[in-house]
């Protein structure tokens, strides 16, 4: 007689219709990745069959000068958009966490909206604020970024913001008292309990922050001027033309990046519950 | 009272939020190397009190005086006392050594004596073989004498302590009732409890200050506190008490009876109380002051042994037992319908049968038993 296994009411793994769904899922969204990434080691210019295995894209990727400024130039935008935006996002979750003030319903729900609004009409606002403005255009490189990283730090910061206030709910206050209480004064209890309190958003929150500046299309777009590209809007450029396997490699570069810092943000959130 | 001996002082402090009075009028000495408890029930201002002497709220009126010195203008950062809190708020990042270091760094304490210092007051709280932990890997109890020793170490004039024992279980809460009074002796700081919990208040604290909305009770020795409670609320919030309404019939120098419906009968004093004749008035007996015998039908009742017949003798009947080990509690309806309590100690392991339920019985206690209150 086969044997039937009883199953728990929430035990959908062991439904084999259930495993099979999940697979389905998994494959329709990693399979472009797997693509992109195994094609970036293809020794044939067309993106189509398979012909050997090779490094030569990424050698030709790396001495691709223009390639390489764009993402040098990302790196860099990503880097200064970071810092901003930590400091920025931390100075607001505190002031939303700490202070009661006039509209400061409005204002909490304001800040998501950077988050929401559609990057292109965000793209459209940024181009015409600087025009209008006069921010001017020639600055000498690498000051000609400004306007982007500008732009960057605009979307960038709310998050940082929504993540730190976030993790400031589970903030014991009497944990400050005890700091005031020992004999610090309101800035040394900041600086020696709530910061520290703070640190995994803070970590999470910078690297959400670096991989949206990092991987920007939209918004960067409008708000380039001449002669400042960063790593997606080349990629875009030489797209236009065809796919090269050069793309690929460079496009494979920047997914391990995000990678990256995607788990080390995880590992920071991990840290997070954990203690609380 | 002279100043010398006084170490807190709190003048007339009330504290207002909006319309709400959570402290009204309070008015407060503790002298020095006192163990004592501010109690009450929750809502009744007696944490607000402690968070003014701590500096984290100020009093809406009213000023509020450590060792001499006016705290009105005085932050918690620059204050002579540390306080415990009920969540020990043991700072998460750092080991129970640099805890208990923390409030050190701003006393000017040079770091060659911060070690000796730090590991000293560990040892107090017997804490010294874990000064390397993190507060993570520690029980609730452990926490809270990280919490003690960071406090300590500070060498304040006074200790606050805000519901010390109330996140502990009962076999441990039980034993760190008496390593607190012990520590306190020991180190001869002045402690400041708040607690709700007034089995905690009676056993640790050499005095209490019984607090209700706001309002303070009544500041008294414990013992003071259960056998000449200021008033009804008092009474009752402290132990058990049955709670007569009566008028005050007869009031001589060594002796006075009050007439009480409630009762159906006359509650006679072996002494003379303070008090108007023909005033409302309530009389509270304690449960474990009342004996209680058996009722044969149609039996006349037992004469009491010191008050004139008919009264402290009332007729009941059994109808509820709470068994708790080393006494039981016998709720006893009276012919007029109110109930009243009785405890009596199990002494001996066999006559736990004695009285059950239905049984009739004669309640009967003696004239110095009953306390006259009048508010």
């Amino acid at each position: 007689m086969a044997k039937k296994v009883a199953r728990a009411p929430l035990d959908y793994l062991n439904m084999p219709a259930m495993k099979a769904w999940l697979a389905g899922v998994f494959i329709f969204l990693y399979t472009p990745l797997m693509i992109l990434i195994l094609f970036s080691f293809n020794d044939s210019k067309a993106n189509i069959v398979w012909k050997g295995f090779t490094f030569k894209w990424y050698v030709k990727a790396f001495e691709n000068t223009q390639l390489r400024e764009a993402l040098f130039n990302s790196l860099l935008i990503a880097g200064v958009c970071t810092v901003i935006s930590v400091v920025l996002g931390a100075l607001m979750a505190f002031a939303f966490w700490r202070f009661k003030f006039p509209f400061k319903g409005p204002l909490e729900s304001g800040m998501s909206l950077p988050i929401v609004v559609p990057e292109i009409c965000f793209g459209v606002a940024v181009l015409m604020f600087f025009a209008k403005v006069g921010f001017p255009n020639d600055l000498p490189y690498p000051f000609n970024l400004t306007q982007i990283i500008l732009a960057h730090v605009t979307f960038a910061f709310p998050f940082v913001a929504i993540v730190v206030r976030a993790r400031l709910e589970g903030f014991n206050p009497e944990l400050e008292a005890a700091a005031l209480d020992l004999g610090a004064s309101p800035f040394q209890a900041f600086r020696d309990v709530i910061i520290p309190h703070m640190k995994p958003g803070l970590i999470a929150g910078g690297l959400l922050a670096f991989t949206l500046s990092l991987d920007d299309f939209v918004i960067t777009f409008f708000a380039s001027g001449p002669g400042t590209i960063t790593f997606p809007v080349k990629v875009y450029s030489m797209v236009r033309f065809s796919v090269t396997p050069e793309v690929n490699a460079a496009s494979t570069i920047i997914i391990l990046i995000t990678v990256v810092a995607t788990v080390l943000a995880l590992r920071a959130q991990a840290a997070t519950t954990k203690e609380s | 009272m002279s100043d010398r001996d006084t170490i807190i002082r709190v003048e007339e402090v009330s504290k207002r939020y909006g319309k709400v009075t959570a402290v009204d009028r309070v008015t407060l000495e503790i002298p020095r190397g006192e163990f004592f408890a501010l109690l009450g029930p929750s809502g009744c201002g007696k944490t607000t009190l402690l968070r003014m002497l701590a500096g984290f709220e100020m009093p809406s009126e009213g000023k509020i005086f450590i060792d001499g010195v006016d705290m009105s203008t005085i932050p918690p950062n620059k204050r002579p006392v540390n306080m415990v809190f009920q969540s020990y708020a043991v700072f998460p990042h750092m080991t129970v050594f640099e805890n208990v270091a923390y409030g050190l760094k701003f006393d000017n304490v040079a770091k060659a004596d911060q070690y000796g210092r730090v590991m000293a007051a560990l040892a107090d709280v017997k804490l010294d073989h874990l000064a390397e932990r993190k507060p993570d890997q520690m029980s609730g109890g452990q926490r809270q004498r990280v919490a003690l020793a960071r406090a300590l170490v500070k060498k304040p004039k006074v200790l606050l302590l805000d519901e010390p024992l109330s996140a502990l279980d009962a076999k441990l809460r039980e034993a760190m009732r008496f390593e607190l009074a012990e520590l306190q002796d020991k180190v001869g700081i002045t402690f400041v409890m708040v607690t709700h919990d007034q089995d905690e208040a009676l056993a640790m604290a050499g005095r209490c200050a019984v607090m209700d909305r706001g309002k303070l009770m009544q500041t008294a020795t414990p013992s003071n506190l259960y056998e000449f409670p200021a008033n009804k609320f008092v009474a009752d919030f402290i132990g058990s008490v049955n709670l007569f309404e009566g008028t005050l019939e007869v009031d001589e120098p060594d002796h006075a009876i009050v007439q009480s419906e409630e009762l159906g009968g006359r509650i006679f004093f072996d002494h003379g109380v303070s008090g108007a004749g023909g005033e409302k008035m309530w009389v509270g007996i304690r449960p474990e002051k009342i004996e209680l015998l058996k009722r044969e039908e149609g039996a006349a009742p037992p004469t009491p042994e010191d008050a004139p017949s008919g009264c402290n003798v009332t007729a009941g009947t059994v109808r509820q037992i709470s068994y708790l080990g080393s006494e039981s509690i016998y709720e006893i309806d009276l012919v007029n319908g109110r109930r009243m309590q009785v405890s009596r100690p199990n002494l001996s392991r066999w006559d736990q049968e004695d009285f059950t339920w239905d049984d009739e019985v004669w309640l009967r206690w003696h004239g110095d038993s009953p306390v006259l209150l009048q508010s």
